[in-house]
Formats: structure tokens, C-alpha cells, sequence
């Protein structure tokens, strides 16, 4: 980008101009002279034209381009179940952005607060209290909680079925299994003592302390749980449900083959018009299956370049008319 | 102030109709006047007491809020901000309450010390300690307990506690000296006059016994107006009755000089001083883009509403299903539901309205204020407008204005003191057609010889002689001059006498007066002082003569004329009488008035400024009956100025004329530049004056408002007198039409030379009747004739010019039908009624005092700074300011629009897209100080270049970068820049994960990610704009992205204990970790950059502005050095 520069070193001349005039008692009210109140900070004067703006357009399709590319590729790579195979369930007209929902939450009672505990939030109405007893979760989030199980099993080829194993840790933020979500009382006390007193949500079959026997991830900092309790920004949206590890690098986490899902229905969403699905992705350096990026990058780049000629064109048929148009002056 | 005034009002009412008269009656020393007299309704008077401050302790909290939530703006956040405390809405009422509470608290405390100040102001007045008479003994007060009818003594350089009549004095002869520079800015010593009859009683004891009533009318506010009438007591007589003018009465604020003390009785107390009465307030003027602004506010407002009500009806159809409106998983409250469906439609409305609020943004009421504000200071620091004479310079009286600077069509200008120095030089006499010139050099000695440089006629006889010296007499009798003695230098000194015989100096308030009489020194003749009520001159033979003055016929700018009766030693009494040609001729009766006619008109060609001075003596009963007639037009109550210049009419009657004399008054440094500058910027310069139209033309023609080839279209009473002003119009139409009606587009292309351009003349009279609704009721049919010959001459002169007319002048023009801007520029006293009906009022800080500079919305030290001040600071506010407003509109509809869209996937719930963190943050700490800086430094064109090329100044005319088509524009360029953020985050969002650990993203990085977007898109774009990068700009820009990022890892990177939700905990660095967020950003950003950018550089090269193409030619003039150098200068700059 050409620019001027123009350092200006006239203030020192100025003021000896000026104040050569009253020196006495004109002094005291004659303004400072310095270059800030002068306007006379030396500046950098940048002029976009299209001769200087023209290699940015180049420059940027240059490097966009291979980056969409390399996006696009990335992300049509990514259904060969090679790597970690992530399994995900997904809801449709699903609003867990509405207001209400969204607000209808204790964080202090989630973070592990006794008192938030037996007194939750009022914003949690009406799952605040169940029989005059707190509701630990409390709010329309936890109550609503996602509660059908899913089973894969692999179709051997002798025909027997076989679970693949799916892995429960590690699908949740890790900052909110340990930060942000807390048992009340620590992490070894005796969970079911710590929710006496407390009603479980209306809509659950068992409390919140039997979310699971492991004790790393029973109780708020069930990762299932927080996965829920994280809102999604869409009323489309897909939750990571379970990882399947890569068991050794000769042959792919999901073999070729047929599957079987099981699915323990509980949650309805016919009422609302709603499905659920079940996704089943390998995760690239840029995450799960998106080509928009990579399609974005490719126009944007594409564009760029072509505004580029389109300003090489503009610069020289006009460009230098104008310069020679005006010189003259 | 309102709550004196007030009172006043009610115990005037209260107390019964009948107490409300026009005049008032003051018992002096509060003593009943004999029985018998007429009975006076007592009335009640306020206490002396002066309120300047607005707020008493207690009602300070109320009445402050009331006044600051008169502002709309200020209004509709309150009731945002209640909204939000009574509704159950999506944004916290912190939000909003919090940049409310911010602006009302410093305007709050600003506005309380400011007042407090005047609290500490007040009580020094009011208690300072005064002297009264009570009982013949002199006992101390505080000032807010003096009444009307107290009697005082003033010591000297003691300021008047209020309005006084004048009673006597230490001085023999009842004067006093006193400066009212506090008052009106003039710092010359005025006398004032006791009234006779009292003026002897010197000691306490013989003032306490003064047996008197004073008449005088209720106070009102004009400075130098005053009718009143004295009744004297003595014994048993008929009181003698005595009138009292201006001339008595001694004001509030000013301070008496030279004169040991006096003694003067209280008439107006308090609130009604005069000066109380004059504090009243200038009337708010708004500029252009003021009301551009308010204009944009409204459209907003109906996008703010009509987004709540499309989005509130959206919402019931969408929710008309009842599984969509409370699915089994988001149920209501039991409240919720029984609520009734209308106020759940006005909830649902006012929350979306407070959603969305923020698209009318607080801060920008607070950054505006602020830029206009911190950016005045620009032109008080201004070293090119700080006169070094003076010791001054600019001055910023409202900085509400700074950018009309920008956007002025029509100047006008007054000639004395503006285009001209207002410093006069006698440059020489004219006695029967004889020339004098006084050497240029006093060189010590009685200047005898100094006569007939130019001689016009013979040599002059025996009676020529007598003549000439009458002639120099008269000039040095007939003033109003004061000597003052001592060397001290405050105020303006005049002449210091060189001669080094007693350092004295003249003083007056029209320097005219002071040339001439200096001039007269310098031929022979000297004014020593007034003593007694006598002039004392000493004559070119050292011998001191001495002249009584009985009267003073005082100056007026209706007379245009002043005489003085006085007696001489031997008895005779004389009048004499000076003033312009055009008031003296018309009432000579005998003497050389060809020759001297002549004369003064060769010398008002030459633009000197000619008086002619005539003279008759009287005889003993003809000064007798001249001077019952003054006293009886002294004495009336009512309509005195008009009786007193009949009286004055009938007496300068047949006079013999003696001669001219001519004064120079030089042009102001640059005054053919700058008007050459404004010709060139595209304004077009009004010269008004009240000086005759042959020195004023002189005048136009030295400052190059005329130039050799400008026709000179002439509207003057002459030419009238032949035809008929209709013809006369039609005339000059025809001519100003005929030629343009062809050429109007080169003209409209600016630099025509060749076209001959016209200038108007005109006269006071001939304007009157142009502007005088006539019985046909064709005046507007003139007026508009008139009008449109003005739009078509590049210079108006109008001579002969009453103040008040320059103003209706001025508000004609602005409000014709372009409704152009307006700048008037004077430096006295006559201009000020312009100077407050123009759009944008300058002052010059002159020599007639300081009035006109208090009055002017700027006030600066010549007239020659007008240049810098309109080209460059006027252009730079302007593009500043105008950049300002559309950033803000700009920024916020990038910023809001992305929640309205939200709301289409969110069960128009109000949910907000943003944290309440960001809606609070993004308009006062993440985007405000970029632009606020910018709006204070962006320098699109050096200014060294503005002043070079004032046609610049046309760039911006008519509000060019506020128009309609630019403002849609920005908003488009903002709604498309929310679109992509929004759609972009979408897409990215799509049902995916976009995390390399396959976790996923809720609603809050939704949010984060596309305010990440805005901040840095509505930055960068404004780093886009900006033209001339300071260490500064770099500084906020950079600075202020740094910021952001900086708080949102603060942000989510803490359980903050205060807060109830932790929901964006560790939402910022989560988007952070992932590549694609880094990508995503990355090319949102650049997606809505590149439409600004390619529009930008588009019409650069297609359609370039002249600054553009200046911009261009700089560039390619600097090329040439070496880039390596100027890389090398930029990383340094950069390090700064």
C-alpha cells in the first residue's frame, strides 16, 4: 500500500514566527505549541486506490483459494471412519434458545452453592420447587434433560451382534466438568446425603445423584448433563453424545459392515413437530463435516481475484487519465 | 434567578392590580416628602440579593434530573430503562441504566460544580460589605441588604452593588469617571454626571438631608437607556423637578475611577439591575448536522419500531400453535399463562423495543458532545489565530457550532473594525478648499508651518486665517474625548502623547474622535482636559484658552452627528457641529460646500473616512430658548429620545460650514486574502456598513470584494430618485439574468474568470423599501427580485446600514428559500444583532469594545483568521463530525440487526444474541474511542492545502456528506455487514461441530463469534476511513481491539461470584481453540470489508472529489523519494 509520509518539522519554525511578535505579556495566554495542538502530529496518510488496493485483491484470492481448497478436501475426507468415530444425537424444532429456557437455570446451584441448593434461582420457575421441595437441577433445561439411551452394535459377519463400546468421558467442555459444574459438598461426599432435602426434576425417572454409578460422573458433573445444560444456539442442533476410540491403527475405529442402533425411546418429540437423529462423524483438525467454509473461501477468493482484474482494468483506463488530467493544474 | 423573579411577579400580583404601574417613585434615604404631595402607592422592592446559581442545596437532585430528562435523547433511555425494570425483558436493566447512569452523573456533578461556583460567585456579591448613610453617619452592610431608597457611598475602584442615581461626588464639579468594562467590555473611562442640584452636598450629614423623590420608569434591560425625573424639596416650595437620564445613572458592575467617592441613592436592587436583567441566555442555535442528526434519529426510531412490531406479530403467528408456544420441555408460569393476552402484546413489544434499543445508542449523544467539546479546544490552541498584539487568541464561546464552520454560503461582514484596523490616522483638513497636512512625524516643536501640501485655492486672506483656526477650535471642542493623565495602561491607549510633555492620553469610545483631535495636536492646537465644565486648549501659541461647555448634543447613529454649545472667554457662544457629509450639507447655509464637497468626495473615493464640521454662533436669547427646548425634551418621561431629536433637529439648523477633515482607516492584515480565500471557498461575502457607500466601495475595492472587471450593480437612494425601485429591480434583474441564464454552468463549475461577475450595491433607505410591505402587497414579488439578483453577484455591498437593518438582512437571506448558512463577523457594538441572528456568529475582538465578542459564538483576534477558521478548522470538524454520526448509525445496525435476525430462530422470544457484558461494552469502551479520536484528528487533506486551495471548501457545501443517498448507504453497508456476520455464524454453526474434539458450541459462542466478527469488521472498517494515522490512531484502534479481546478472556475466564449466571465462562477461549472460528472470523471479516473497500477505491478512480485529486497529486509528488526512507519513518512512527 504506497503512502506519504509527511513528518512535519515546521512547528519549531512556527512558534519562533509567531512569538517573535508579543513576547511579554502576551506569553502567558499564547498557546502551548506543540505539534498535538498544533495538528501537526506527524502522520502516516494512506490513500486507498485502486493501484494500492489492487495487489491486497490479489493477494488475499492468492491465499484464499488453496485455503478453501484445502478446507473443502478436508472436510469430503472426513466420512471415511478412519480416526475417532464421535457419535452425536440430534434434535430438529427443538428451541433451546428460547428465552425462557435459556434463562431457566441456577449456574450457584449447578456450581455446587448449598445454599442455591435448597433455595434455587427464581428464574427456574416453574421447576423451581416440586412438593415444596427444591428441584436440584433445577430450571426447564435440566427438567428436559435428554434421556434416550442409544446402543450400537456391529452385525459380525457370523451374524452375531456385538457392542461397540462407547466411551462417556470427554464429550463435555472440560472447563465446565470441572470448573463450572460441582457437586455440592465436594467431590468424594456421599452424593445421595448431600440432595437430601431436594426434589428431583418433575420430568426425570430417578434423581439427579443416580445419573450414573461412576462417582466422576454422577450428580451435576454428569457429562451427559452438562452437554444438555450447554443451550444450543440453533433450534437444529446436535449434541455429542458418546466418542468411539480408535483401537489400534491397522484397521478403522468402525469396520465395514452392518450396524444395529437400539435406541431406549424416552424422550417425545413427536408433540412439537420434532425428530431426533443419530449422527455418526470422524472429526478433522477443523472439526465435523462443513463444506461451507471451504466453498466460502474458494467464492471469496475466486472474487477477490476477479476484482483484482476488474481493478487492474479501472486503474490503467482511468487511472492515468486522471493523473494527467489534473497535473496540468 | 427564576425564583426572585418570581416572587417579584407574585407580590406584585398578590398585591393588587392597581400597585402595577410603569414608573416607580423612591423616597431617598427612605424620607416622606412633605404632606400635601401626592400620594405614591408604595410598592415593594426586592432585596439586593443576586441568584446566578440555578440549584439551592435541596432542590439540586430534583431539579437537575428534571432538566436533564428534558432532552429526549436522555428521555427515551430513562423510559428504556424503566421499561426494563418493570417488564420481565431479555437484557438486564444494567444495560442500560448503567451508560444513562454514567451521563447523568458527570452531567450532574459537572452542572452542580458549575453551579457551586456560582454559589461561592453569589455569596461574595451578596455579602461583600457596602457603605450607607443612615442618619448622617456612614454604616457598613452587607451588599443584599441595601433597599431602593438606601443612600451609599461609593469609594473609588469600588464596583456599583447596584443601580444607582448619581447625587454627588468628591469632584468639584459632580462627575465621576467610571469603566464598565465588566458591563459591555468597553474599557474607557465615562463620565457620568451628578444631578445638578444635588451635587453640593459633599459630607454625609449634608446628603442625609436631602429632601427628594425619584420618579423613573420600572427597570428594563437596555444598558444605556434611562428616563427618570428628580423632585426636590426644599421647605415648603414647590419641589424643582430635574430630569435624570443615562448619563445618572451609575449601573451595577461597573466601577467607578479617578473620583475619591460618591454618594448616589439606590433605584434597582438585585434581579432587577440592568445587569441581572442583561444575563438572560442566548438562544440555543442548531447546526446542520444537528438536525441531520435528529432527522436520522427519527428514521431509526421508526426501524426500531417497526423491527418490534414485525417481530412482536411474528411472534403470535408463530406461536399460534400451542406446542410451539409452551412445549412440554418450556413451560410457563402459572402468572404467565392467566396473563391477559393485550398486556402480554405490549410486554412482548416493549421488550423487543428494549432488545433492540441500542441502535439509538447513549453514547452517541456522549461522543458527540464530547468531540464537539474536546474539538473546540483545537481552535483556542490555535497558534495561527493567536494575535500577539492583542495577546489573545481564538475564542470558543459554544462549541455546539464547530462544525457549521464547515458548511458557510453567505459571510457578512461589518467594514470598521473588521475588514478595517479600526485604528484612525488623521490623514488631513480640508478649511474652504485649503489643504492641510500635519507632518506624518511629531517632531517636538508647535507645528506652525504645517499647512498647503496642497494647495486647491490662492493663498488663503486675512479672514482665512481666522477661518482655519475656528476650524481647529471647533475640531478640538466638539468631542467627547476624555484626557486621562496618568500612565497607567489598562484599556486602550490612544496616542500616547511623544512629545513628552505630560504623558496623556486621549481616550473615547470612537477613535475617530481621537484622531482627529490627535491630528488637530499635530497642527497647532492641543485639548488639555475638561475642568469645570470648561475646555481647556492650548493654541499654536502656547496660550491656554478657555471654552465653557454648556452642552453636549450627543452622537447618534440616526443623526449621524454631534454638536457642542459652547462659551467663550469673551462670552459669544458658539455651536459647533460635525458629522457626516451627507447630515452636515443639508443644513449649511452658507460656506465654501462646493469646494469642500469636492473635496471630501475625492477623499471618500480614496476610502478615507470624511467628517464635515460647520459651526454658528448664538446669540444670548437664542442659547436661551435652545436651551429650554433640550430641557424640556430632557425633562419627559416619555418618548424622550424622540423629543430630544426634534429638539436637536431644530437646533443644528442653518449652519456655516467650515471644512472636512479625513481619517484613514487602514485595511486589516489579509483582508484581500481572506475574502479572496472565502470568494473562492463559495461563499459569498456581504460587506454591511454603515459608512457611506463611496469609503465602503473604496474599501470593497482595496480588499478585492470587487475586483477591476466586477460590474457594479448600483440600488442606491440616487438612483430610486430617477426611477422607480421596480424599475430599478427589473432593470438589474434583466442584466444579472441574462448573463447568467446562459453561463450557469460554468459558473456552477466554480473558477469562472471569464464570466464578469456582479456586485451589488445597495443603501439602507433603498433596502428598507425593498423589504417594506407595500399596500398592493407586491413586496414579496421585490423581495424575491431582490433575492434573486443577490444570488447572482459574488459581492453584496450594503452601506448606510442601521444595526438592526443588518440583521434583518441576515435573517432574510436565511430564510430564503435555500435556507443557506449564515456567518456574520463584526467587532461592535452595532453588530451584534446580527451576529446573534446569523447561524454562526464570529466576534472580532476589536477596539469598540468587547460586546460583540461576548455575543459571537467565536470569537477571534482578526479578521484574517477567519480564513483558517472556516477552510480548515470548518472543513476538518465537518467531515469529522459528519463521519462521526454515520459510523454510529453504521455500527449499530451491525451490532443490532444480527439480534433481529436472531430472532427468527429463537421462537421470537427475545432472546438476545450478545452477553449483557457486550450490549453494555460495545458502544462505551470496545468501538467508542476509535471513532472519538478520529472524529478529533482525522485530517483528510493537510491543512496547509485546505488554506492553499479554499475551493476545497466546496466539497462539503450543503451538507454533502449527511445527504439522504449517503446516509442510506452506510445503513446498507450495515445491514449487509449483519447479515454476514449473522448467516456467516450460521452456516458455521450448521448442525456441525467445528471443534477438533468434536464438542459443541452453544448459543453464547453463536453470539460470541459473530460480536468477535463485529467489533473487529466496525473497527477495521473505521481504520478504513481513517486517513492520516497518528501514533494515536494507532494507539485507540489497535488498542482497542486488544481490549476486547483482553476483557473477553477476563471475562470468561473467571467464575465472577457477584454474577448469577456463568454463562459465558470459557465461551471465548473455546472459540479461540478451534481453527475453523479462527477462519470463520477471518473471512467474515474480510467478506464485509471488500464491498466498502471496492466502492471506496471505485470512486476514487471514477468520479474523484477535489480533495481526492489533491490527495492524488501529493501522492504522486512524494513517490519519489525513496520508499526504504519512508518505511523507515513509518516503523518509527508506529514504535512512538
Amino acid at each position: 500500500m504506497a503512502s506519504s509520509y509527511n513528518a512535519k518539522e515546521e512547528d519549531g519554525q512556527l512558534s519562533g514566527a509567531a512569538g517573535s511578535g508579543g513576547v511579554g505579556a502576551a506569553k502567558s495566554k499564547k498557546p502551548d505549541n506543540t505539534a498535538f495542538k498544533q495538528q501537526r502530529l506527524p502522520a502516516w496518510q494512506p490513500i486507498l486506490t485502486a493501484g494500492t488496493v489492487l495487489p491486497a485483491f490479489f493477494v488475499i484470492g492468492l491465499i484464499f483459494i488453496p485455503i478453501g481448497i484445502g478446507l473443502l478436501v478436508t472436510s469430503n475426507n472426513i466420512k471415511e471412519f478412519e480416526s475417532d468415530v464421535f457419535m452425536y444425537y440430534g434434535l430438529s424444532n427443538f428451541y433451546q434458545n428460547h428465552r425462557r429456557y435459556v434463562k431457566s437455570r441456577d449456574d450457584s446451584q449447578l456450581n455446587g452453592d448449598k445454599s442455591s441448593l435448597t433455595n434455587p434461582s427464581k428464574e427456574c420457575e416453574p421447576y423451581r420447587t416440586s412438593d415444596s421441595k427444591p428441584i436440584a437441577p433445577c430450571g426447564a433445561i435440566a427438567n428436559s434433560l435428554f434421556n434416550d439411551t442409544l446402543t450400537l452394535y456391529y452385525i459380525n459377519p457370523n451374524g452375531t451382534e456385538s457392542v461397540v463400546p462407547l466411551i462417556k468421558k470427554g464429550i463435555a467442555w472440560w472447563t465446565d466438568k470441572n470448573v463450572k459444574f460441582r457437586n455440592p459438598g465436594g467431590s468424594n461426599s456421599n452424593l445421595t446425603a448431600v440432595f437430601q432435602g431436594t426434589s428431583k426434576p418433575v420430568n426425570w425417572r430417578k434423581p439427579v445423584y443416580e445419573l450414573d454409578t461412576d462417582p466422576e460422573n454422577n450428580g451435576f458433573i454428569n457429562e451427559d448433563f452438562i452437554v444438555w445444560m450447554r443451550t444450543a444456539a440453533l433450534p437444529t442442533f446436535r449434541k455429542l453424545y458418546r466418542l468411539i476410540e480408535k483401537k489400534n491403527n491397522m484397521i478403522p475405529t468402525l469396520q465395514r459392515g452392518n450396524y444395529t442402533l437400539e435406541i431406549t425411546y424416552n424422550y417425545p418429540v413427536r408433540r412439537f413437530d420434532g425428530r431426533k437423529r443419530m449422527i455418526l462423524s470422524t472429526i478433522s483438525w477443523m472439526g465435523g463435516k462443513n463444506p461451507f467454509l471451504g466453498i466460502a473461501y474458494i467464492t471469496v477468493g475466486s472474487v477477490c481475484f476477479f476484482l483484482g482484474v476488474v481493478l487492474l482494468i479501472v486503474h490503467h483506463k482511468y487511472g492515468n487519465r486522471n493523473n494527467s488530467a489534473e497535473i496540468p493544474n | 434567578m427564576d425564583c426572585s423573579l418570581l416572587r417579584s411577579l407574585i407580590n406584585r400580583y398578590c398585591a393588587g392590580e392597581e400597585n402595577w404601574v410603569d414608573s416607580r417613585t423612591i423616597y431617598i434615604g427612605h424620607r416622606e416628602p412633605p404632606s400635601g404631595t401626592d400620594a405614591y402607592i408604595p410598592q415593594r422592592y426586592p432585596d439586593n440579593r443576586i441568584v446566578s446559581s440555578k440549584y439551592t442545596f435541596w432542590n439540586f437532585v430534583p431539579k437537575n434530573l428534571f432538566e436533564q430528562f428534558r432532552r429526549i435523547a436522555n428521555f427515551y433511555f430513562l423510559i428504556i430503562f424503566l421499561v426494563q425494570l418493570i417488564i420481565d425483558t431479555p437484557t438486564s436493566p444494567v444495560t442500560s441504566g448503567l451508560p444513562l447512569f454514567f451521563v447523568i452523573t458527570v452531567t450532574a456533578v459537572k452542572q452542580g460544580y458549575e453551579d457551586w461556583l456560582r454559589h461561592k460567585a453569589d455569596n461574595a456579591v451578596n455579602q461583600c460589605p457596602v457603605h450607607i448613610i443612615q442618619h448622617g453617619k456612614v454604616v457598613r452592610k452587607q451588599s443584599r441588604k441595601l433597599r431602593v431608597g438606601d443612600i451609599v457611598l461609593v469609594k473609588e475602584d469600588e464596583t456599583f452593588p447596584c443601580d444607582l442615581i448619581f447625587l454627588s461626588s468628591s469632584r468639584e464639579d459632580g462627575t465621576c469617571f467610571v469603566t464598565t468594562a465588566s458591563l459591555d467590555g468597553e474599557s474607557s473611562h465615562k463620565t457620568y454626571f451628578a444631578v445638578q442640584d444635588t451635587k453640593a452636598f459633599h459630607t454625609e450629614q449634608e446628603v442625609d438631608t436631602i429632601n427628594a423623590t425619584i420618579e423613573c420608569e420600572q427597570p428594563q434591560s437596555d444598558l444605556y437607556k434611562f428616563v427618570g425625573r428628580i423632585n426636590i424639596y426644599q421647605g415648603q416650595d414647590e419641589p424643582i423637578a430635574r430630569p435624570l437620564g443615562s448619563e445618572n445613572l451609575l449601573l451595577r458592575g461597573a466601577t467607578l475611577k479617578n473620583t475619591e467617592h460618591i454618594f448616589a441613592v439606590v433605584i434597582y436592587t438585585g434581579m432587577e439591575t440592568k445587569m441581572a436583567l442583561n444575563y438572560q441566555s442566548k438562544s440555543q442555535k442548531r447546526s446542520a448536522v444537528e438536525k441531520s442528526m435528529n432527522t436520522y434519529l427519527i428514521v431509526y426510531l421508526c426501524i426500531l419500531i417497526s423491527k418490534a412490531v414485525i417481530n412482536t406479530a411474528m411472534k403470535y403467528v408463530w406461536q399460534s400453535d400451542p406446542n410451539r408456544d409452551e412445549p412440554f420441555y418450556n413451560q410457563k408460569t402459572d402468572s404467565e399463562r392467566q396473563r391477559n393476552t393485550l398486556l402480554k402484546v405490549i410486554t412482548d413489544f416493549l421488550a423487543f423495543m428494549v432488545l433492540f434499543n441500542y441502535i439509538i445508542p447513549v453514547s452517541m449523544y456522549v461522543t458527540v458532545e464530547m468531540q464537539k467539546f474536546l474539538g473546540s479546544y483545537f481552535i483556542t490552541w490555535d497558534d495561527d489565530m493567536f494575535d500577539s498584539e492583542l495577546g489573545e487568541g481564538a475564542v470558543v464561546n459554544t462549541s455546539d457550532l464547530n462544525e457549521e464552520l464547515g458548511q458557510i454560503e453567505y459571510v457578512f461582514t461589518d467594514k470598521t473594525g473588521t475588514l478595517t484596523e479600526n485604528s484612525m490616522e488623521f490623514i488631513e483638513c480640508c478649511v474652504d478648499g485649503h489643504v492641510y497636512v500635519p507632518d506624518a512625524i511629531c517632531n517636538g516643536q508647535i507645528l506652525t508651518g504645517t499647512v498647503g501640501m496642497d494647495m486647491i485655492d490662492s493663498s488663503p486672506g486675512a479672514g482665512g486665517q481666522e477661518r482655519e483656526e475656528l476650524f481647529f477650535r471647533a475640531l478640538c471642542l466638539c468631542h467627547t474625548v476624555q484626557v486621562k493623565e496618568e500612565e497607567s495602561v489598562d484599556g486602550i491607549k490612544k496616542g500616547l502623547q511623544p512629545c513628552g510633555k505630560s504623558s496623556s492620553v486621549y481616550i473615547s469610545s470612537s477613535p475617530d474622535e481621537v484622531a482627529l483631535v490627535e491630528g488637530m495636536k499635530r497642527l497647532g492646537f492641543t485639548y488639555l482636559r475638561l475642568k469645570d465644565n470648561h475646555m481647556e486648549i492650548l493654541n499654536r501659541d502656547d496660550d491656554i484658552e478657555r471654552f465653557e461647555l454648556m452642552e453636549v448634543l450627543t452622537f447618534d447613529s440616526v443623526r449621524r452627528r454631534m454638536s457642542v454649545i459652547v462659551k467663550s472667554s469673551t462670552g459669544e457662544y458658539y455651536l459647533f457641529c460635525k458629522g457626516a457629509d451627507s447630515s452636515i450639507f443639508p443644513r449649511v447655509i452658507k460656506g465654501k460646500v462646493d469646494q469642500v464637497r469636492a473635496r471630501v468626495e475625492h477623499n471618500a473615493v480614496e476610502g478615507l473616512r470624511t467628517l464635515c464640521v460647520a459651526y454658528k454662533t448664538l446669540a444670548q436669547d437664542e442659547y436661551e430658548s435652545v436651551c429650554k427646548q433640550l430641557n424640556t425634551a430632557k425633562l419627559a418621561l416619555n418618548d424622550r429620545d424622540k423629543k430630544l431629536a426634534e429638539a436637536f433637529d431644530v437646533i443644528e439648523r442653518d449652519l456655516i460650514l467650515l471644512g472636512a477633515t479625513a481619517v484613514e482607516d487602514r485595511l486589516q492584515d489579509k483582508a484581500a486574502d481572506t475574502i479572496e480565500s472565502l470568494h473562492k471557498a463559495g461563499m459569498k461575502v456581504w460587506v454591511l456598513t454603515g459608512d457611506k457607500m463611496e469609503t465602503a466601495a473604496a474599501t470593497c475595492y482595496a480588499c478585492r470584494l470587487f475586483h477591476r472587471n466586477t460590474q457594479i450593480l448600483e440600488l442606491t437612494t440616487k438612483r430610486t430618485e430617477e426611477q422607480s425601485l421596480h424599475d430599478a429591480l427589473f432593470d438589474l434583474s434583466k442584466t444579472v439574468l441574462r448573463h447568467c441564464g446562459s453561463l450557469t454552468r460554468d459558473t456552477l463549475s466554480g473558477l469562472s474568470h471569464d464570466v464578469p461577475d456582479y456586485g451589488l450595491i445597495i443603501d439602507g433607505a433603498t433596502l428598507s423599501s425593498v423589504m417594506k410591505p407595500t399596500e398592493e402587497g407586491s413586496s414579496g414579488n421585490y423581495k424575491e427580485i431582490f433575492l434573486e439578483i443577490c444570488r447572482n453577484c459574488s459581492a453584496v455591498l450594503c452601506c448606510r446600514m442601521a444595526p438592526l437593518q443588518k440583521a434583518q438582512i441576515v435573517k432574510m437571506i436565511k430564510t430564503s428559500k435555500e435556507h443557506p448558512i449564515t456567518l456574520a463577523i463584526g467587532d461592535g457594538a452595532n453588530d451584534v444583532s446580527m451576529i446573534l441572528e446569523a447561524h454562526v456568529g464570529i466576534g472580532i475582538m476589536g477596539k469598540e469594545g468587547r460586546q460583540a465578542a461576548r455575543n459571537s459564538d467565536y470569537a477571534i483576534p482578526k479578521f484574517k483568521h477567519l480564513k483558517k477558521m472556516l477552510l480548515v478548522h470548518g472543513h476538518y470538524y465537518y467531515i469529522r463530525i459528519s463521519e462521526l454520526v454515520q459510523y454510529f448509525f453504521y455500527k449499530n445496525v451491525c451490532f443490532i440487526f444480527p439480534q433481529f435476525l436472531y430472532q427468527f430462530f429463537c421462537g421470537f422470544s427475545q432472546q438476545p444474541l450478545y452477553d449483557t457484558a457486550y450490549l453494555t461494552l460495545y458502544n462505551i469502551s470496545f468501538t467508542s474511542l476509535p471513532i472519538l479520536l478520529y472524529s478529533l484528528i482525522e485530517q483528510h487533506v493537510n491543512m496547509d492545502i485546505l488554506k492553499r486551495d479554499p475551493s476545497l471548501y466546496r466539497d462539503i457545501a450543503k451538507n454533502s456528506l449527511l445527504r439522504w443517498r449517503i446516509f442510506i448507504y452506510w445503513t446498507l453497508l450495515g445491514l449487509f455487514d449483519a447479515v454476514v456476520f449473522f448467516f456467516g455464524a450460521y452456516f458455521l454453526f450448521d448442525n456441525t461441530s467445528f471443534t477438533s474434539n468434536g464438542q459443541m458450541f452453544g448459543n453464547w459462542t453463536f453470539g460470541t463469534l459473530v460480536f468477535t466478527v463485529m467489533v473487529f469488521t466496525v473497527t477495521l472498517k473505521l481504520a478504513l476511513d481513517t486517513q492520516y494515522w497518528t501514533w494515536i490512531n494507532h494507539f485507540v484502534i489497535w488498542g482497542s481491539l486488544l481490549f476486547y479481546v483482553v476483557f473477553s478472556l477476563l471475562w470468561g475466564g473467571i467464575i465472577w461470584p457477584f454474577l448469577n449466571y456463568q454463562r459465558m465462562y470459557y465461551v471465548f477461549m473455546q472459540m479461540l481453540s478451534s481453527g475453523p472460528a479462527w477462519l470463520g472470523i477471518i473471512l467474515l471479516i474480510t467478506i464485509s470489508l471488500i464491498p466498502d473497500l471496492l466502492k471506496k477505491v471505485i470512486c476514487r478512480q471514477l468520479w474523484p472529489t477535489s480533495a481526492e485529486r489533491i490527495q492524488a497529486k501529493r501522492q504522486c509528488l512524494s513517490v519519489e523519494p525513496s520508499t526504504i526512507f519512508m518505511l523507515s519513518q513509518t516503523s518509527s512512527n508506529i514504535s512512538f
